[in-house]
């Protein structure tokens, strides 16, 4: 059970419809739990997150943005990995300069039946905002 | 912006009412901006739900609708079929997962689940406030397909395609159709042989008026999409007139001073330069490898059929839509890989079955006769270090049954399988049972502990510490090693990147949804099916193959076609043609053109796919996606976060 009430962080996740979307479903199909406070937005490809909206999500208030990454399984080709590397990279560097902690972003390839590593994945980055940042 | 929109907020039975407080749900979104009228219900899905929707729709005049229920892969086009059905935009529906994402992933807290679930309608109501109608692009489809490989899958593709009154050319690279089918001899299930199914299929290919069949053709260009491919084919001619005489060519065949290792028998035998692979391979006119050929004349002294003055040609064809039934190869151990290239009485399994095909009476390999064969499986599959982690399906099945073969036709054979579990699935498991029946032995190891292939004195000992009789160390002499190698994607795929189609981590081409949409892929108007694809076993690749063809079909068969509107949208003003996005672009959908004074973006609408990569690497932030744009996003952003 989980220890209802307890302080969990806000984490927004970008995920994709046709990979991580699958894998956060059977998530909730296995009853795999996370912290409640983990928002997903569907997108088509985790390639296409814009800077921007990552920012967006850290003015609003979220403690934490994860791109759930298609990686080799993107269905629109295989450069797809290096391309949301290189939005990580760029935002990070945007992050540093507006004295965001450049940690409270994070990638990892999520694939369609990746419903335990995605549920590893909030449960870590949960532990890790909750201990490092100032939330 | 003024919308008027209904909330439907689904108990799904108890699915999400058992975790989630529906009507605290209800009660925190019904004074959100827009909303009009917000509902609960037991079963969104239901019938008569739908109605009460329809009914809400046209009465109140919504202009935009969300339904908060189970995942949008089971219902999305259930409530977008609902909106249409009422007079409303499908786009101005949008949907909300609180079951998957929030009742069923936060059972453990109910508190928890009804706040997310709350969250997630507001971040849809904030959504379908923005949403605006969209109409999909009508386009003309020219009704005509390409096949592209003439195997199995391809021929019963082309064939299933020509009797719904399709016109189809089967583009095959070979001079002779039926692909790796041709190969095989007498297949398991129904002792027919692989040549006798080839020929069923070429004979009503060749009857069909709406077939045309290229042989020696290769793709060298494609340009268009969805509707409209054009390409480009050359066709290598056979240096052989079609009405020959078979005796002239058989002499002809036999004063050919070339020989090549012959690929159709997986190298193990040569060919001549002027070859047919077996005498009712179809087409049946031989072919001149001209690669191979010297050019010594001797065929021609001998052969008037025999004619150097044809000409390679390049034909330009226009179908709508494009079926890749490309095959595979099979895989090629490394050196020294259980004694391959190694020692000599180490082969493959397709160069076994071939040496069972070839020989009559005694199995004879390299001047000796085989008795005792040791079979190792998983080669190049289920690999640990290796890239192919998948397995190859048909391997476990063909291995046995050529095993089986090879006791039935040759004396004295004894069969010992080194395997690592073995695969028979569904009904092929009555061949291992016979197997076992007819005194193989089967020993078996995990994958961290395979056999080891050692020789001396010309015997070939194979150890394994069989985990059958408590990792008890076996040994077994044998006469030859069969390495049950796997299939892997063709070693000369660039017939894909013609058509920019992804490929998978496996490196067989990709389909866009492995169950609900198996054979298409994410280049519309492009279907795949067969081996290409990843491993199958022939029924496999037939039942793909008439997916792919209905699938296909359904691209071409009105002459026109609609295409979703979710595309990127470029802002001219803010374009100032930085060149970024039309390098982020895998599909080559952006071009620059001229804007009055300056160089700005554009979007070829056909081509693009909607995936957004072109998004976050404008400098100037002048492209978004449709339904996606930066106002919808981080409104849901701000709601979310609430």
């Amino acid at each position: 059970m989980a220890d209802i009430g307890k302080k969990t962080a806000r984490i927004l996740v970008f995920s994709t419809e046709k990979i991580s979307d699958p894998a956060i479903d059977m998530a909730g199909l296995l009853k795999l739990h996370y912290p409640p406070t983990v928002y997903t937005i569907s997108i088509p490809c985790s390639s296409g997150v814009k800077t921007r909206w990552i920012l967006r999500a850290f003015e609003k208030g979220f403690d934490g943005v994860f791109i759930a990454a298609d990686g080799s399984d993107c269905p629109y080709g295989e450069s797809c990995t290096e391309k949301t590397g290189k939005i990580i990279s760029r935002t990070q560097e945007q992050m540093k300069k507006l004295d965001i902690e450049p940690a409270r972003l994070r990638m990892a390839a999520i694939c369609s039946v990746c419903s335990d590593s995605f549920v590893k994945q909030m449960k870590s980055f949960n532990e890790y905002l909750l201990k490092n940042s100032n939330i | 912006m003024n919308k008027k929109i209904g909330v439907y907020i689904c108990h799904c039975g108890g699915n999400i009412s058992d975790y989630v407080d529906v009507e605290k749900v209800k009660e925190s979104i019904e004074t959100d901006e827009g909303v009009f009228l917000a509902k609960t219900t037991m079963f969104a899905c239901g019938d008569a739900n739908q109605k009460e929707m329809v009914d809400d729709i046209k009465k109140n005049e919504l202009d935009g609708v969300v339904v908060a229920s189970c995942s949008p892969k089971l219902h999305l086009l259930t409530f977008r079929a609902v909106t249409e059905r009422a007079g409303l935009n499908k786009y101005n529906y949008v949907h909300a997962n609180i079951r998957e994402q929030a009742s069923w992933a936060h059972s453990d807290d109910k508190p928890g689940a009804t706040e997310t679930a709350i969250h997630l309608v507001k971040a849809a109501i904030a959504k379908v406030r923005l949403a605006e109608p969209l109409y999909p692009f009508i386009i003309n489809s020219k009704k005509a397909v390409a096949v592209i490989g003439g195997g199995i899958a391809g021929l019963r593709a082309a064939i299933e395609l020509a009797d719904m009154g399709c016109p189809v050319t089967i583009i095959e690279r070979e001079h002779f159709v039926g692909g790796r089918v041709a190969q095989w001899d007498v297949l398991f299930t129904t002792n027919e042989t692989g040549k006798e199914v080839v020929t069923k299929l070429y004979n009503e290919v060749i009857r069909h008026d709406n077939i045309k069949l290229l042989t020696g053709a290769e793709v060298i260009s494609n340009t268009g999409s969805i509707g409209d491919f054009t390409m480009k084919i050359k066709v290598t001619p056979r240096y052989i007139k079609e009405k020959c005489n078979e005796g002239h060519l058989l002499k002809a065949i036999a004063v050919c001073p070339v020989d090549v290792p012959d690929e159709f028998n997986f190298n193990i035998t040569g060919r001549k330069a002027i070859y047919h692979n077996f005498p009712s391979e179809y087409p049946q006119t031989p072919v001149i490898d001209i690669k191979n050929c010297t050019r010594c004349g001797e065929c021609e002294k001998i052969c008037p059929s025999v004619d150097f003055s044809q000409k390679e040609e390049i034909l330009e064809i226009n179908v709508g839509s494009v079926l890749m039934a490309t095959g595979f190869d099979s895989y090629t151990p490394a050196d020294g890989e259980f004694g391959y290239n190694q020692f000599e009485n180490v082969i493959t399994l397709p160069q076994f079955k071939r040496i069972i095909d070839l020989n009559d009476k005694k199995l004879i390999f390299r001047g000796k006769e085989i008795n005792k064969i040791a079979y190792i499986y998983c080669v190049g599959s289920r690999q640990i270090d290796g890239e192919n982690k998948y397995c190859s399906r048909y391997c476990c099945t063909s291995v046995i049954y050529a095993a089986m073969q090879a006791k039935h036709k040759f004396n004295e054979i004894n069969n010992y399988h080194f395997n690592r579990g073995i695969r028979t699935y569904g009904k092929q498991e009555v061949l291992y049972a016979e197997s076992l029946k007819g005194g193989d032995i089967y020993l078996q190891s995990y994958e961290d502990a395979p056999p080891t292939v050692e020789q001396h004195n010309d015997k070939i000992t194979i150890r394994i510490n069989d985990i059958l009789t408590a990792k008890k160390e076996m040994s077994v002499e044998a006469d030859l090693v069969v390495l049950v190698t796997g299939m892997v994607p063709r070693a000369d795929n660039s017939v894909a990147s013609l058509f920019k189609l992804p490929k998978g981590r496996d490196k067989f081409f990709n389909e866009i949804h492995m169950k609900l949409r198996p054979v298409e892929t994410v280049i519309d108007g492009i279907t795949i099916c067969g081996a290409c694809q990843g491993p199958k076993n022939i029924m496999e690749s037939v039942n793909s193959a008439l997916s792919a063809a209905i699938k296909s079909f359904s691209y071409v068969s009105k002459g026109e076609l609609e295409l979703e509107p979710i595309i990127a949208k470029i802002d001219k003003d803010l374009c100032t043609w930085s060149g970024t996005c039309a390098e982020a672009c895998p599909f080559d959908a952006i071009k620059m053109v001229k804007d009055e004074k300056k160089d700005v973006a554009a979007i070829n609408n056909s081509v693009c796919k909607g995936c957004g990569m072109c998004l976050p690497v404008c400098p100037s932030n002048a492209i978004n996606l449709i339904a996606y744009s930066d106002n919808e996003i981080e409104s849901m952003i701000d709601a979310l976060a609430g």
